[in-house]
C-alpha cells in the first residue's frame, strides 16, 4: 500500500516537474517580451555606449534567449534566483520577507475561511432547496459576482469609514500584540474571505449533493439513519475529493490573486512586489515571483490530489 | 412565461422563471447600450460639462458628474460598449478555441489528447491577473492585447470543461454507431457531440464571461486595462475612487454597472430556459 | 395467521419535469401473512418498487403519498412521523437493494456498513453486533466470513455484495423484508447461489418479506404468493402455482406466454443448396491496454476465437459478463482492432478498423447496441436518425429519402408520426425498434445484435424478437445475436456458440441446447437459467451440472 502511494506521488511530482518546466519557459519568454534594453535602463540615460555594452556581456544579454533561458534555468534550480535590476539586490532577499508577509495573510485567512466555507456548504447541502440554502446561494452568487475592489471599498466603507472599527491601511511592522495583529490584518483578511469562501461554499455544496443523489445514501437513509448521519458519515467521505480540489484552486488564489486587495490595503506582500518588479522592468524580479505563484499552485494540487487519493479506498489500496 | 402549442396534445415550448428572465432582460438592456452608446449619450464623454466635480445627481446630469466634472452617465453608457465589448470578444475567442480543441481531443484521442491536456493545464497554473500584468506591460494595452490576453487566458479552462464533456458523450452508443457506420471526424464532433454538450457549454460561457469582466475590471482598476480617456467601468471606479468617502455616484454607479452585469448573467445560467415537450399520451 | 403487512388504496403521485401531477400508484391493496413471501411482479413503471418502498414508509424525490395506508406490524407508515420512520427502518422493515454494487458506500468497510443498522438503534454493543454479522455472513453462504468484514466493497465480487446486503439487512432482526430485484444485475450461475441463501435464510427465520421482481421464473422459486401488477393497479393475485399455472388476467398470460418462446423450426426456411458462409472468423485473439512484445495487448479479452455465419441463418453468442462476446462484436465491428487473427466477410478479409473498410463493407454489417437509451442521439429527431445512413450509404435526399424513412418507420412497425418525435418522447421498445430501423437502413447483410432486449420488458422484448424473426425472412438478413439470456437466444438463433473467459467453449444447434451440451460451463450455463417451476430451484441439488459446474468455477 505505501509502495503504491510512493509510486503515485513520485508519479504527480514528474507531472508537476513538466508542468513546472513548461511554465518557466512560458515566464521566461512572456517576460523577455519587455521593452526596452535593460542594460540601457540599469545605467541611465548618461551611459556610454561602451559600458553598455559591457554590462550586457557580463549579464549574457548578448548572448540568444534560449542560452540565457537554460542559465536562468541553472540558478533557479540551484537556488540563484539572480540579482534584481532596479536595486541591484539579491532577488533572494527582496523575496524573503514579502513571500512571509504573503503566506502569513494567506495562512490567516485560510484559517478563517475554510472552517466558515464547509460548514455553509454542507449544511447548504443538507437543506437543499430550503430558505437557508437560498440565502446562502444569493450570498455566494453575489460576491462571485462583484469585482474583488468592490468586496474591499464596501470592507473599507463598513468598517472603517463608517463603524471606525478598524484602520484602512495595513502596516505588518508596528505590532504590539495580538489584538493589534488581529487589527491589522482583519481588513485584509475579510475581504479575502468573502472572495475565496465564496467559490468553495459553491463547490462543496455541489459535491455534497451529488453524493446525496447516489444509491448508499438511499440505502443509509433506509436503515434508519439520520439526516445528520447520512450527509457526515456517508455522503462527505465521498465528497471529499472534489471538495479538497476546490479548496486547493480557491487557495492558490490567495499568493498569486491577491494584487488587488494587496493594494487597496497597502499590504506589503509579493504580488504587490511583483506589481512594482513590472513597473520597473525588473526581469529577474518578475520572473521568481511568478515561479513561486505556479509553485505554490502546483504544491496545492498535488496535496488535493493526495488527499483525494487518501480518501478513496478504491485508490489507496487495489 | 411558458410558450405552448395549444394545437397538440401536451405541454411543448419553453420555461423560464422570473428569475431567469430578469436576468436575460438586464443583459439585454446593457447589449443595447453597448450598441447604442454613442447616438443616446447625452454629452461627449470625454467634454467637461460642469465646473463642480463628483457633482450630485440632478436633472441635467442624471447621474452627477465625475472627477473633472464629466458627464458620468454619457461616461458609463460608453463604458458599457468597453466593459461588454471586450469581455464578448474575448469570451468567445476562448470559449471558440477552447471548445474546439475539446471536442477534437476527445474525439482523436492517441497521443494528442494527453499532450494538449498537459499543455494547457500548465497555462492554468498562471495566475491570470498576473499574466495579464505582464503581457500589458510589455506590449502595451491597446484593445487588441486585452482580448488575445484574456482569450488566451481562459481559453484552457473552456478547453478542459468541453474535454471532459466530450469524453463522456464520446463514450455513448450512438457515437460508436457512427463510427462503425464509418463516419468521418468532422461529421461526429459537429452532429453527434457538439449538439449534445452545448447546453453546459453556453453556462460554462456565461460564467466565463463573469470572469473575464471581473478581470478586465480588475485590470482597469489598477490601470492597466482600457486606457485614458477612454474608460470601461473598472476604470470609471479608479479615475472616481476619490469620492468613495462622500459616496458620490461617480464611483458608486459604475461599481453597480459591473455587479448588475455579472449578477445578471449568474441569473440567467441558474435559470436557463428549460424545453418542454411533456405527452400526456 | 396474523397479517404483519396491510397495504389499502394506497394512491402514490408524481411529479413530472414539467411539473404535470401523475398518478403512478391507484389504490392498492395488498397483505402478507406472518412468515410469508408475496412477489410483486411487473413491467418497469408498474409502480412495484414504490409500494415495496412505502413499507419502509419512503417515497423517492418527487413522489408523495396521496392516499390509502400501509399498515406494517399494526403501525400505518402513511401518518408516522420523520423520526417514527427512522426507528422502524432496519429494525421493523428491513431493505435489500437492486444493486448491492451502487447500495454498499465505497468508502467504508462492509463490516462498518452492516453493523450500522445495531449503531444507529442502539441494539447491542458493537462487538456482539459483529460477531452477529460474521454468524450472518455463514449463514448466506459467503466465503471467509470472519474476514470479508474487513473488505472494501469494491474487493468482493457482485454476488457475494448481494448476500452481504442481506446480511445488512438481517442484522437488526426486521419482523419483514424488502428484497428490491435482488439478483436482476446478477449473472444466472450466481443468481442460484443468492437466491439458495436467500430463501434458506428466510424460511429458517420463518419471516415475512416482499420481493420485487420482473422475473416470473426467478419469483416462482421463491414467493408463495404473486401480485401481478400493471400501470400502479393489481391485476391478479395468487399463490404462485395458480398465477404460472392458471392465469386468468390477460396481462399474466402474456407474461407467461413470452416466457415460452415458439422455438425454431430449422425446416421453416428455405434450405440453399450449400451453405453459404458470410462471416468467417478465425483465430481471432484481441483485448485492450499496450501491447507487449508478445504482439498481446495487456488484457486480452478474446482468445484464439473461430465462428463461421451462414448467410440467411442466426447464430446466438452466449455467456456471462466478462466472458468477452460484446469485444467480439465490436472487433468484428471493426470499433477494436484484433491482435491476432481474421474476420473476412464474404471470403474477403475485412480491415482491422473501419477507416481501413470500404464502404461498401461498412454497409453490409450494421451493428444495433444494447441500450437503446444511449444509442440514439438524444438531440435528433427519430427521422434524422433513420435518414443519415440513408445519405451516408445511398446518397438519397430530398423526397426520397423521406418516403423511404416512412418505409423503415413501417417496416419495424412504428407509426410514421412518430418521425418528428425525439428519442426521449419515446418508449423503450419503440427506441430500440428504430435502433434497429436505423442498421436497417444501411441495407445490410448482417446485423450484430448486442444484447438488444436486455433492457425490455419481457413482453415487449418478445414483440421485438418476434419482428427480427419476421424480418429475416423477408429481407434474408444475417444475426449474430448476443445475450447473456437464453430463452432469448433460443427464440432467434438456428445455432448457438457458448463463451466462457474469453474463449468459445461449444458450439451447437440451438435445437440440441437443453438435451445436447457437452462442455461442463454450458451445461452449467444452461441448467442455472430458472425455469417457470416452483420447485425448480429446491431441485436443482439433483442436477449433476449445477454441482459438478459449481465445483469447476
Amino acid at each position: 500500500m505505501n509502495a503504491l502511494i510512493a509510486r503515485l506521488v513520485a508519479k504527480r511530482l514528474g507531472i508537476m516537474l513538466i508542468s513546472l518546466l513548461i511554465v518557466a519557459f512560458a515566464v521566461f519568454f512572456a517576460t523577455e517580451l519587455l521593452p526596452g534594453d535593460v542594460a540601457q535602463i540599469l545605467l541611465g540615460q548618461s551611459a556610454t555606449p561602451e559600458a553598455v555594452a559591457g554590462l550586457r556581456k557580463a549579464m549574457h544579454l548578448d548572448q540568444p534567449a534560449f542560452l540565457r533561458f537554460l542559465y536562468w534555468l541553472g540558478g533557479l534550480m540551484t537556488g540563484d534566483l539572480g540579482r534584481s535590476y532596479a536595486n541591484n539586490r539579491e532577488v533572494a532577499d527582496l523575496i524573503a520577507g514579502r513571500l512571509a508577509n504573503s503566506l502569513e495573510l494567506a495562512f490567516v485567512t485560510t484559517l478563517f475561511s475554510v472552517p466558515i466555507a464547509l460548514t455553509l456548504g454542507i449544511t447548504a447541502a443538507m437543506f437543499r432547496g430550503s430558505t437557508y440554502d437560498r440565502l446562502v446561494s444569493v450570498f455566494t452568487v453575489s460576491v462571485i459576482s462583484i469585482p474583488e475592489f468592490m468586496v474591499a471599498t464596501l470592507a473599507v466603507l463598513v468598517f472603517a469609514v463608517y463603524l471606525k472599527w478598524l484602520p484602512a491601511l495595513s502596516v505588518a511592522n508596528d505590532v504590539h500584540g495580538l489584538g493589534e495583529l488581529l487589527r491589522i490584518y482583519a481588513m485584509p483578511v475579510i475581504t479575502l474571505s468573502f472572495v475565496v469562501s465564496a467559490q468553495m461554499i459553491r463547490m462543496t455544496r455541489a459535491a455534497v449533493i451529488d453524493t446525496l443523489d447516489t444509491a448508499y445514501v438511499e440505502m443509509a437513509l433506509l436503515k434508519g439513519a439520520s439526516r445528520r448521519r447520512i450527509v457526515l458519515k456517508h455522503a462527505l467521505p465521498n465528497a471529499l475529493g472534489p471538495i479538497v480540489n476546490a479548496m486547493a484552486l480557491s487557495l492558490s488564489y490567495l499568493l498569486g490573486g491577491v494584487i488587488i486587495v494587496e493594494t487597496i490595503f497597502n499590504y506589503p506582500g509579493v504580488a504587490k512586489l511583483m506589481v512594482d518588479a513590472v513597473s520597473t522592468r525588473d526581469l529577474p524580479l518578475i520572473q521568481s515571483c511568478a515561479m513561486i505563484f505556479c509553485v505554490s499552485y502546483l504544491l496545492l494540487i498535488l496535496i488535493a490530489d493526495l488527499v483525494a487519493i487518501m480518501a478513496n479506498p478504491r485508490l489507496r489500496n487495489q | 412565461m411558458t410558450i405552448t402549442n395549444p394545437g397538440r396534445k401536451g405541454r411543448f415550448g419553453w420555461h423560464m422563471n422570473a428569475v431567469g428572465i430578469i436576468g436575460a432582460a438586464i443583459i439585454l438592456f446593457w447589449m443595447v447600450v453597448a450598441i447604442a452608446a454613442p447616438w443616446i449619450s447625452p454629452y461627449p464623454v470625454g467634454k467637461i460639462v460642469d465646473f463642480d466635480y463628483y457633482g450630485p445627481m440632478s436633472s441635467q446630469f442624471w447621474l452627477g458628474t465625475d472627477y473633472l466634472g464629466r458627464d458620468m452617465l454619457s461616461r458609463v453608457l460608453m463604458g458599457a460598449r468597453y466593459t461588454v465589448g471586450i469581455s464578448l470578444a474575448a469570451v468567445t475567442l476562448a470559449c471558440f478555441v477552447g471548445v474546439t480543441l475539446g471536442m477534437i481531443a476527445a474525439v482523436i484521442g492517441g497521443w494528442f489528447d494527453p499532450v494538449l491536456s498537459r499543455f494547457l493545464d500548465a497555462l492554468n497554473s498562471i495566475p491570470s491577473l498576473m499574466f495579464g500584468l505582464v503581457v500589458v506591460a510589455s506590449v502595451g494595452s491597446s484593445m487588441t492585447v486585452l482580448v488575445l490576453t484574456i482569450a488566451v487566458l481562459y481559453a484552457p479552462g473552456s478547453y478542459r470543461f468541453a474535454r471532459a464533456l466530450a469524453v463522456n458523450v464520446n463514450a455513448m452508443d450512438f457515437v460508436t454507431v457512427a463510427r462503425a457506420r464509418g463516419e468521418g471526424t468532422i461529421y461526429t464532433i459537429r452532429e453527434e457531440i457538439f449538439p449534445n454538450i452545448i447546453g453546459p457549454v453556453l453556462a460554462d460561457f456565461g460564467l466565463r464571461f463573469v470572469f473575464i469582466v471581473l478581470l478586465l475590471s480588475g485590470l482597469s482598476f489598477l490601470g492597466l486595462g482600457v486606457q485614458p480617456p477612454n474608460a470601461d467601468w473598472g476604470a470609471l471606479v479608479r479615475e472616481n475612487i476619490g469620492s468613495l468617502s462622500f459616496g458620490a455616484p461617480a464611483v458608486i454607479v459604475p461599481s453597480i454597472a459591473i455587479a448588475s452585469l455579472t449578477i445578471s448573467v449568474n441569473m440567467l445560467i441558474d435559470n436557463l430556459p428549460r424545453r418542454i415537450r411533456d405527452r400526456s399520451d | 395467521m396474523g397479517k404483519i403487512i396491510e397495504i389499502r388504496d394506497l394512491r402514490v403521485e408524481a411529479k413530472t419535469d414539467s411539473g404535470r401531477v401523475v398518478e403512478i400508484i391507484k389504490g392498492v391493496d395488498l397483505s402478507v401473512a406472518d412468515g410469508e413471501i408475496v412477489a410483486l411482479i411487473g413491467e418497469s413503471g408498474s409502480g412495484k418498487t414504490t409500494i415495496a418502498l412505502t413499507l419502509l414508509g419512503h417515497t423517492r424525490p418527487g413522489c408523495a403519498i396521496t392516499g390509502g395506508e400501509v399498515v406494517v406490524a399494526g403501525r400505518d407508515t402513511v401518518t408516522m412521523s420523520e423520526a417514527q420512520k427512522r426507528a422502524l427502518r432496519g429494525t421493523e422493515v428491513a431493505y435489500v437493494p437492486q444493486s448491492a454494487a451502487a447500495a454498499f458506500n465505497p468508502s467504508k468497510t462492509i463490516m462498518d456498513q452492516v453493523v450500522e443498522v445495531a449503531k444507529i438503534h442502539h441494539l447491542m454493543p458493537l462487538p456482539e453486533a459483529r460477531k452477529k454479522a460474521v454468524e450472518l455472513f455463514k449463514a448466506l453462504a459467503l466465503p471467509e466470513p470472519e474476514t470479508i468484514g474487513q473488505r472494501y466493497p469494491h474487493q468482493v465480487s457482485g454476488g457475494q455484495l448481494q448476500r452481504l446486503s442481506a446480511a445488512m439487512a438481517l442484522i437488526g432482526d426486521p419482523k419483514v423484508m424488502v428484497f428490491d430485484e435482488p439478483t436482476t444485475a446478477l449473472d444466472v450461475t450466481t443468481q442460484i447461489e443468492v437466491l439458495r441463501a436467500f430463501k434458506s435464510v428466510m424460511r429458517e427465520r420463518g419471516m415475512a418479506g416482499i420481493y420485487v421482481s420482473h422475473d416470473l421464473a426467478v419469483v416462482a422459486q421463491i414467493a408463495d404468493r404473486i401480485v401481478v401488477l400493471k400501470g400502479g393497479e393489481v391485476q391478479e393475485v395468487g399463490t404462485a402455482e395458480t398465477i404460472i399455472n392458471q392465469p386468468t388476467h390477460s396481462y399474466t398470460k402474456a407474461l407467461i406466454e413470452a416466457f415460452h418462446p415458439k422455438g425454431r423450426d430449422p425446416d421453416a426456411r428455405p434450405e440453399s443448396a450449400e451453405p453459404q458462409p458470410i462471416l468467417k472468423v478465425s483465430g481471432l485473439t484481441a483485448g485492450y491496454g499496450a501491447v507487449g512484445s508478445d504482439g498481446l495487448p495487456k488484457f486480452v479479452i478474446l482468445k484464439d476465437i473461430d465462428l463461421e455465419l451462414e448467410r440467411g441463418r442466426s447464430l446466438g453468442v452466449i455467456g456471462e459478463s466478462g466472458s468477452g462476446k460484446s469485444t467480439l462484436a465490436r472487433v468484428i465491428a471493426g470499433l477494436l482492432p484484433a491482435a491476432k487473427g481474421s474476420v473476412a466477410m464474404d471470403g474477403v478479409s475485412l480491415g482491422q478498423r473501419t477507416k481501413d473498410r470500404s464502404k461498401e463493407e461498412l454497409r453490409k454489417l450494421q451493428i444495433v447496441f444494447q441500450l437503446a437509451d444511449t444509442a440514439l442521439n438524444p438531440n435528433k429527431p427519430v427521422g434524422a436518425i433513420v435518414a443519415r445512413p440513408l445519405a451516408f450509404y445511398h446518397g438519397m435526399g430530398g423526397r426520397e429519402r423521406e418516403a423511404e424513412v416512412d418505409r423503415l418507420l413501417d417496416m419495424v412497425r412504428l407509426p410514421k408520426a412518430l418521425r418528428h418525435r425525439l428519442p426521449s418522447e419515446l418508449s423503450g421498445g419503440q427506441k430500440q425498434r428504430i435502433n434497429f430501423a436505423r442498421a436497417l437502413a444501411a441495407r445490410p447483410e448482417l446485423i450484430l445484435c448486442d444484447e438488444i432486449t436486455s433492457a425490455l420488458d419481457t413482453v415487449v422484448a418478445a414483440a421485438i424478437l418476434e419482428l427480427l424473426d419476421e424480418l429475416q425472412r423477408e429481407l434474408g438478413l444475417t444475426y449474430m445475436f448476443i445475450s447473456h439470456d437464453l430463452s432469448t437466444v433460443e427464440a432467434v438463433c438456428d445455432r448457438v456458440a457458448v463463451m466462457y473467459r474469453g474463449e468459445k467453449v461449444e458450439e451447437m444447434p440451438t435445437s440440441r441446447m437443453q438435451s445436447g451440451a457437452e462442455h461442463p460451463y454450458s451445461k452449467l450455463l444452461i441448467a442455472s437459467v430458472p425455469k417457470l417451476d416452483t420447485g425448480w430451484l429446491d431441485g436443482l441439488h439433483q442436477n449433476p451440472a449445477i454441482s459438478e459446474g459449481m465445483n469447476r468455477a
